[in-house]
C-alpha cells in the first residue's frame, strides 16, 4: 500500500464501525425473516415479548417443537406455490434466451455501425428504458383482450423480452465496443460474410458479457410485478404476483406465515445467484458507468 | 457496416421494441381520448289497473352489444384529462379562487388523487435520489479503507437489498415495522408510545417508504463508486501529498473530481427508477397515505371494473413527466455525440 492511501487508526475505526452498521442494516432483515419463517404467527409477530420470536415459545406450545414447516407446507402444497414457481422458471428461461438472442445481434450491429441512425436507435432505447412499465401495460390491456392474447405465459414472455430490450442493447453495445474491431474485420478480409464473422469470431469471445447481461435479464423477469400481475390469468401467475395475492385474500390467522414462507422461497434462489455470480453482477453494474 | 446487414442484425430487436413499446404508447394516447360507453337506458311503461307508471331499466343486451362493437368507447376528447381524477381543472380553479392563502390551496390539492400521487412521487424522487448517492458514497469510502479480506463479504451482503425482488424486500421491511414486529415495537419503545403504528400515520408511512427506497438502491451507488475508487490514480494522490495537500484536500481535489461523472450516471439511473416507485406501496399497503403515479395506474387497471381510459390518461401524463425529467440528459447525450464526430 502506498503512503498516499495509508490511513490513521481513528479513520479506520470509524470506517469499520460504519460498515458494520450498514452490514447489519443490509443483512439483518433477511436473516430475521428466514429465522421467523420457521415459527408460528404468534412468534413471528410477537407483541408480548420480542424474545419469543428468537426462542419460539408459542411455536413450542402450538406445534411441540421450536421449528415448524407449517408455513412452507401451507404455501407450497396447500396454496400450490409450486405451480407459480414452475411458471416463473418457464418465464425466466424463455425471457433470458430470447432477449439475449435478439440483444446480441442488435448490440453487435450497433457497436460496429458508424452511421448516425445507430446513435438514434440507442437514444430511443434510452427513452424507452425510462418509461415505467406500468404505463405500457395500460396500453396492452385493451388490444390483448380484443385479440384474446391476455392471460397466457407466452404473451407475458414476449412483453418482458421487449421491455428488457433497451437495457440489453445498451449493455451489450458497450460490451461489444470493447472487443477490437480488427478481430471480425480480419475475418471478413479472409472472405467471411458479416454474419459468418459474427458466428465464428465474435460468438466464441462474447460469453463473459453475455452472461452478465443474461443475469440482469433474469433479474428483470424474476422480479417483475407490474407486468406479470396485470397480464397473467390467475392460474398462470408467477411467484411475485402470487405472493401479492396471498396478502390480498388470505389474511386469516396463520396464512401470513404462508406469505412469509413464500417470501423466503423467492429470496433463496437470488441468494444463491449472488453467491456464484457476485463478480459478474458487480461488473455489470459498473459497465455503463466506468466506460461512459 | 452496410445498411442492409445492419438492418437484418437489429431487425428482431427493433421489431419487438416497436410492437411492444412504441405502439403501446400510441395505444395509451388513443385510449385516453375515449371513454367507456354509458349503459343504455330504456324507459318502460308499465300499465296496470291503477294507471301507468314509467320505470327506467338498463338494457344489458344493448349495452353489451354497443361495448363489443366499439371496444374503445366513445370519443371524449380531453375530458378525461380534465376530470376530478386527473388534472381536475374545475376543482383547481375553484380552489384557487376560494382558498385563503397558499397552504389552504395546497391542502385542497392534496385531496385530489392525481396531485397527491404526483406530490408523493416527486417528493420520493427528490429525497431518495440524493440520500442514496450520499449513503452509497460513504459505504464505498468505508469499504475502501477497511482490511482487504472484509471486502468480499461486504459486497455480498450489500448486494442483497438491491437484488432481492422489490415487492419481497419491502414486504420483509414492512413485517418488521409492523406494530407487532421487532422494529415496530422498538419504535414504540423509543417514542414511549404503545399505540404508535407506522400503518396509521401518514408522515411515518412516507418516511418508511423513503427509508425503504434508500435501503434498496444505496448498494447500486456503492458498487459504482467503489469501482470508481479503484481507478483513482495513486500517482496523482502521491504528487498532491508531496505538494503538501492534506487528507481532506486530497479527497476534495483528486478523488471527488474523479467521481463526478459517476455521480451523473447514478443520478440518471436513480431518477428513472425512483420516479416509477410502485412495489413498496403495494407491499406496505400504503395506498391510504401515499400513492404514486404508477400505483394510480395499477389501481385503475386492477379490480373488477378496469378503468382503462382513466389509467391511459394517467399514463400519458406520467410519460410526459418522464420526458421532462429526461430532457436535459437527452440534450447532453445528443451534444456529446455531435462533438465526437
Amino acid at each position: 500500500m502506498s503512503v498516499a492511501t495509508r490511513r490513521p487508526l481513528s479513520i479506520r475505526f470509524l470506517a469499520t464501525s460504519f460498515l458494520m452498521l450498514w452490514l447489519i442494516m443490509a443483512a439483518f432483515p433477511f436473516l430475521w425473516t428466514l429465522w421467523g419463517s420457521f415459527k408460528v404467527e404468534g412468534d413471528f409477530f410477537s407483541k408480548a415479548d420480542w424474545a419469543n420470536s428468537i426462542f419460539g415459545t408459542l411455536t413450542q406450545v402450538e406445534t411441540g417443537g421450536s421449528f415448524t414447516d407449517d408455513g412452507y407446507h401451507g404455501a407450497w402444497v396447500q396454496e400450490e406455490f409450486w405451480r407459480a414457481a414452475f411458471n416463473t422458471a418457464i418465464v425466466c428461461i424463455c425471457v433470458v434466451t430470447i432477449s439475449l438472442t435478439c440483444g446480441t445481434l442488435a448490440g453487435y450491429a450497433l457497436s460496429r455501425s458508424t452511421y448516425r441512425y445507430a446513435f438514434w436507435l440507442l437514444l430511443f432505447a434510452l427513452i424507452f428504458r425510462a418509461m415505467p412499465p406500468i404505463t405500457l401495460v395500460s396500453g396492452y390491456l385493451l388490444p390483448f383482450f380484443e385479440w384474446n392474447l391476455w392471460g397466457h405465459l407466452s404473451t407475458t414472455i414476449i412483453v418482458l423480452v421487449a421491455i428488457n430490450q433497451p437495457f440489453t442493447l445498451w449493455m451489450l453495445h458497450s460490451f461489444f465496443k470493447n472487443i477490437p474491431k480488427d478481430l471480425d474485420e480480419s475475418a471478413m478480409v479472409d472472405g467471411c460474410t458479416r454474419f459468418q464473422a459474427f458466428r465464428h469470431v465474435i460468438i466464441p469471445v462474447m460469453w463473459p458479457g453475455v452472461i452478465t447481461t443474461g443475469l440482469f435479464s433474469f433479474l428483470l423477469a424474476y422480479n417483475d410485478f407490474a407486468v406479470t400481475s396485470m397480464l397473467l390469468a390467475k392460474e398462470n401467475h408467477t411467484m411475485v404476483p402470487k405472493i401479492a395475492s396471498f396478502l390480498g385474500t388470505t389474511q386469516t390467522k396463520g396464512n401470513v406465515m404462508f406469505a412469509v414462507a413464500a417470501v423466503v422461497s423467492v429470496t433463496a434462489p437470488l441468494f444463491v445467484m449472488i453467491l456464484f455470480f457476485q463478480r459478474q453482477i458487480v461488473s455489470g453494474l459498473t459497465a455503463g458507468a466506468v466506460k461512459g | 457496416m452496410k445498411h442492409s446487414t445492419f438492418f437484418w442484425f437489429v431487425f428482431p430487436s427493433v421489431l419487438l421494441m416497436i410492437a411492444f413499446i412504441a405502439l403501446p404508447i400510441v395505444s395509451v394516447v388513443t385510449q385516453s381520448l375515449y371513454s367507456k360507453h354509458e349503459q343504455v337506458i330504456i324507459v318502460v311503461e308499465n300499465c296496470g289497473p291503477f294507471g301507468c307508471t314509467q320505470s327506467t331499466t338498463v338494457d344489458q343486451a344493448a349495452t353489451e352489444a354497443l361495448r363489443a362493437e366499439e371496444p374503445l368507447g366513445k370519443w371524449a376528447g380531453l375530458d378525461i384529462y380534465k376530470d376530478r381524477n386527473h388534472l381536475a381543472v374545475n376543482e383547481v380553479a375553484s380552489a384557487w379562487v376560494n382558498s385563503d392563502g397558499l397552504p389552504d390551496f395546497g391542502r385542497t390539492l392534496m385531496n385530489l388523487p392525481f396531485y397527491s400521487a404526483m406530490a408523493f412521487t416527486l417528493t420520493y424522487t427528490a429525497v431518495v435520489t440524493p440520500l442514496t448517492i450520499m449513503l452509497g458514497f460513504f459505504i464505498a469510502i468505508a469499504v475502501n479503507s477497511v482490511a482487504r479480506r472484509l471486502r468480499g463479504p461486504t459486497i455480498f451482503f450489500s448486494l442483497l437489498p438491491m437484488i432481492v425482488t422489490p415487492l419481497v424486500g419491502s414486504l420483509i421491511l414492512f413485517w418488521m415495522v409492523d406494530a407487532r414486529g421487532i422494529l415496530g415495537t422498538g419504535l414504540q419503545w423509543l417514542a414511549n408510545d404503545p399505540s404508535l403504528s407506522v400503518k396509521a400515520s401518514t408522515p411515518l408511512m412516507w418516511a418508511m417508504l423513503m427509508v425503504y427506497g434508500v435501503w434498496h438502491s444505496a448498494p447500486f451507488a456503492f458498487i459504482v463508486y467503489y469501482a470508481g475508487l479503484q481507478t483513482v490514480n495513486t500517482d496523482t494522490l502521491e504528487a498532491a501529498m508531496i505538494d503538501g495537500a492534506s487528507r481532506w484536500e486530497r479527497i476534495r481535489y483528486v478523488v471527488i473530481p474523479h467521481l463526478v461523472p459517476l455521480t451523473t450516471f447514478i443520478a440518471l439511473i436513480q431518477l428513472m427508477d425512483n420516479f416509477r416507485v410502485f412495489e413498496p406501496i403495494v407491499s406496505f399497503a400504503a395506498a391510504a397515505h401515499a400513492t404514486s403515479l404508477s400505483y394510480a395506474i395499477f389501481n385503475d387497471l386492477g379490480g373488477e371494473t378496469r378503468l382503462l381510459s382513466s389509467a391511459a390518461a394517467t399514463s400519458v401524463l406520467t410519460i410526459i413527466f418522464v420526458a421532462i425529467l429526461l430532457s436535459p440528459v437527452l440534450v447532453r447525450t445528443w451534444r456529446d455525440f455531435g462533438t465526437q464526430k
